[in-house]
């Protein structure tokens, strides 16, 4: 996936909301669940974020797992070194994704889950082909790792920018003949369109709730981070919680206290306590890093810099369109969803997108975080950087790491970077004052 | 005795290959007035393209041979080499003879070129071709044949002949004469290599992206029938080996040449793979389009950058060992390739299974410093020959 989206578990900053809290306890009970699924007979199927239908795998009783998250977490809790290296070591190329080897090194060690609890094999591969390259080979080497079925879901790329009746058509098609009857196989329930739809309808609450959150940067102070602040925000939904009642109030607790800020004129909170004054807003592209999160956090903090919209929170979804789950139309629904992703969408598309923030969020710039691993993101970045720059006359600023491979994470060349970036955007402004 | 007659087709063909400017093309749109509309790796329905009278050309990137002067400004250092030679080949004018370009669906740095195709030239025809992974006749099959059908609508809409059934099935039976005799060029290099070198074969294949294919037909035959008629070309003690890993960015020629001097003869690989996506001839009867539409469904090769659903992975490759006799796998990937380089470990896994011996370079196609391949190629071929106890011929 996109480097995705995280439902880290290590809580950032110091200071701990209720919503924080909240979201923690989720995680600790879904881990549980999968780490007691022995005992209990649970089922579970790996899927990814991107194009994940998790209302759907939900209304057959089975618990999704993320193996995008595993990583990132993996990576959080500095563990992804030696995965990728035992991965590397068993022939995995040098070249290739990072979560991938992330994944598998984490895998032969124990398969050990974010919380320390073992995590289950899989009982179904679901192989959602949304927006990435690497997940359709991801999984084929699952299938040999672990001798799962797959469930190939194929979703068509938005080349045009549009989603067309054949696109949709196929999606669907694919969903009811060959993904539904493998969850009713694994999980040995019926379809029940009913449960889906109340599911969905669900979803698009704490959807309502998390497009009010991210539009809350456009505030002055902004009371989030819609990046680093942003990961954490994006975790139920992007993950295993979207549509049920825990992430329904997960979002509304959150969009209570961050309201309770806009009111009070607060700014983040960052890793180091609430941000002081404003200084620079920023919209970024890219995933984050995951093994030096804190400290890429603080680079941006001590310089009074918030990033105010962001492209990674929208890898699992992207709802600041209008878009909402229907449960009206729930197979038509989730294919639209699928197709929408972040990465799923053509460059002019994501060109356009990353316009409208720097202009809607008022930003001073766009920077991007070039992950090396990671072609679905990065191949063509530099292009939409010049492309959002001429077309805002905001400076763009250019930065490399990669998601979970500490040996591309070079502490001062991206300190140095963003020093002169922001330099370069005061410079700008003061020139502008003149 | 024969010779000049190889040397004649296979020399006319390198200045094909190594024509940057696309002179040919431009050649043949002077002449015949028709829509020229290039392709990336690996596969496209030509068939459909020739039906409408648009010569269809496929775009390999820029080899050993071309300066990158803008192209490095578009692409990180980590990311392969083949999307910034064809974005450097487009700004240096080299394919303003093209009327548009397709992007089949092989990897994320193809996807994301077509964008910056759209973005950079505005006012040609840029097209994604996002080839099914379900290959259920009324699902992937439908979708496949919708996407086809748009292809052949936004062709005629830039003044290419409207679709034609009848069109289309002479142009499949060219089409399938053709690939007949590649497979028939690559089963000789199976039994003889010595008389079908790899770097010809690869030459001759090269020239068939960039001419029509009434014009590749005639090049096919002189070269089959020289190659067939060779009396002087003799069996050397080298090793029998099959190259993979080279379908999209193609390894600079020179490379190709070195294997074969390391003492490997190459009866097997992954180049140019369009004369070969399709395994047999397409059906002729019946609705034409349908039939590209199953043939790519039923007939594909098992390209890496495909869902292989039922099979083992890995047992495609093993098979082509065994039928093409090799004796052991060369893995020869671009740097940076995510198809190749992320189906490898499963490959490796297969083939050592079966007993296999190989090994593993990567390249990038503008490199030209081989000595260190050509050593581990060599050894890799003493290696196999002192294993194997006999001589390798
Ligand atoms: S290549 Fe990028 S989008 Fe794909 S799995 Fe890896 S990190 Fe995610
Ligand atoms: S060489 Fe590999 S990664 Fe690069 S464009 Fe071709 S298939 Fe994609």
């Amino acid at each position: 996936m996109k480097g995705f989206p995280g439902t880290p578990t290590e809580a950032p900053p110091a200071h701990k909301d209720d919503s924080q809290l909240r979201q923690k306890q989720m995680l600790a009970d879904h881990y549980g669940r999968l780490a007691r699924a022995g005992e209990t007979g649970e089922k579970n199927v790996y899927t990814f974020v991107p194009g994940n239908l998790t209302e759907l795998v939900r209304s057959f009783d089975l618990l999704p797992v993320l193996p995008e998250i595993n990583a990132l977490q993996s990576a959080m809790r500095g563990k992804s070194r030696d995965y990728i290296a035992a991965a590397e070591k068993a022939g995995h190329s040098e070249d290739v994704c990072t979560y991938v080897k992330c994944d598998l090194g984490m895998k032969k060690a124990g398969n050990v889950g974010p919380t320390g609890e073992p995590l289950p094999d899989p009982d179904l591969l679901l192989l959602s082909y949304t927006g990435c390259f690497t997940f359709m080979k991801w999984f084929e080497i699952l299938k040999q790792e672990y001798d799962a079925p797959v469930a190939m879901l194929h979703v068509p790329y938005q080349a045009d920018g549009m989603v067309t009746d054949s696109m949709r058509d196929y999606v669907v098609k694919q969903l009811r003949e060959n993904v539904i009857p493998k969850l009713e196989a694994v999980s040995g329930k019926k379809y029940d369109e009913d449960r889906l739809r109340g599911m969905l309808a669900e979803s698009a609450k704490a959807e309502d709730d998390l497009v009010w959150v991210l539009e809350s940067a456009r505030n002055r102070p902004s009371p989030i981070d819609a990046y680093f602040g942003g990961v954490y925000y994006i975790g139920p939904i992007f993950t295993a919680f979207r549509g049920t009642e825990d992430a329904v109030d997960y979002y509304r607790l959150l969009r209570n206290e961050v309201a309770t800020r806009v009111e009070r004129g607060l700014g983040p909170i960052t890793p180091e306590g609430e941000l002081g004054e404003e200084r620079f807003r920023i919209v970024v592209e890219g995933p984050p890093n995951w093994t030096d999160f804190r400290a890429f956090w603080k680079m941006f903090a001590d310089e009074g810099a918030v990033a105010v919209a962001s492209t990674y929170t929208k890898v699992g979804g992207v709802y600041d369109n209008g878009f909402r789950h229907d449960p009206d139309h729930p197979l038509e629904t989730l294919a639209d969803y699928c197709m929408g992703c972040y990465t799923n969408l053509n460059l002019p598309s994501r060109v356009d997108m990353l316009t409208r923030y720097v202009k809607e969020y008022h930003a001073d710039g766009v920077l991007v975080n070039s992950i090396k691993s990671c072609n679905s993101f990065s191949a063509g970045q530099l292009m939409m950087l010049r492309e959002v720059e001429s077309r805002t006359g905001r400076p763009a600023g250019f930065i490399e790491s990669d998601l979970v491979d500490p040996r591309y994470f070079s502490h001062s060349n991206i300190k140095n970077r963003l020093e002169s970036y922001f330099q370069m955007i005061a410079q700008k402004r003061s020139g502008a004052a003149v | 005795m024969t010779t000049e007659r190889i040397d004649e087709v296979v020399q006319r063909a390198e200045q094909l290959f190594r024509d940057l400017e696309f002179r040919s093309v431009r050649k043949w749109k002077d002449e015949t007035g028709g829509l020229a509309v290039g392709y990336m790796p690996i596969y496209i329905p030509t068939e459909l393209l020739h039906a409408q009278g648009v010569l269809a050309v496929g775009i390999l990137g820029g080899g050993d041979e071309l300066e990158i002067i803008r192209g490095d400004a578009y692409y990180q250092s980590y990311i392969c080499h083949i999307p910034r030679s064809t974005i450097e080949l487009g700004l240096n004018g080299a394919l303003d003879c093209l009327d548009g370009m397709l992007f089949p669906a092989i990897c994320d740095v193809i996807r994301n070129l077509s964008g910056m195709w759209k973005m950079q030239f505005p006012d040609k025809l840029v097209r994604y071709l996002d080839v099914p992974q379900d290959f259920d006749p009324e699902i992937g099959g439908r979708f496949w044949r919708f996407e086809l059908e748009e292809l052949a609508r936004e062709l005629t809409a830039r003044g290419a002949r409207p679709y034609d059934a009848e069109a289309l099935r002479e142009s499949i039976t060219l089409h399938n004469r053709n690939r007949a005799i590649v497979r028939e060029l690559y089963a000789l290099r199976q039994r003889e290599p010595w008389k079908v070198p790899t770097h010809e074969l690869y030459l001759i294949q090269r020239a068939g992206l960039v001419i029509p294919p009434e014009e590749f037909e005639q090049v096919l035959v002189e070269y089959r029938d020289a190659v067939r008629a060779d009396q002087v070309r003799t069996p050397k003690d080298q090793a029998r080996v099959l190259l993979t890993g080279s379908f999209c960015e193609q390894p600079p020629f020179g490379l190709i040449k070195t294997l074969e001097r390391s003492g490997c003869y190459i009866v097997d690989d992954d180049f140019v793979q369009v004369h070969r996506w399709i395994v047999r001839d397409v059906e002729t009867t019946g609705d034409p389009l349908q039939n590209l539409v199953m043939a790519f469904l039923e007939d594909s090769i098992e390209s890496p950058t495909r869902y292989i659903a039922e099979r083992a992975k890995g047992q495609d490759l093993v098979d082509r060992v065994a039928a093409s006799g090799a004796e052991g796998v060369l893995f020869c990937a671009p740097s940076f390739c995510d198809p190749a380089l992320l189906d490898q470990p499963m490959a490796v896994a297969a083939i050592e299974k079966a007993g296999i011996p190989w090994t593993a370079f990567k390249y990038a196609e503008n490199n030209g410093q081989f000595q260190v391949i050509r050593e581990q190629a060599g050894t890799f071929s003493d290696s196999i020959k002192l294993w194997s106890g006999e001589v390798a011929v």
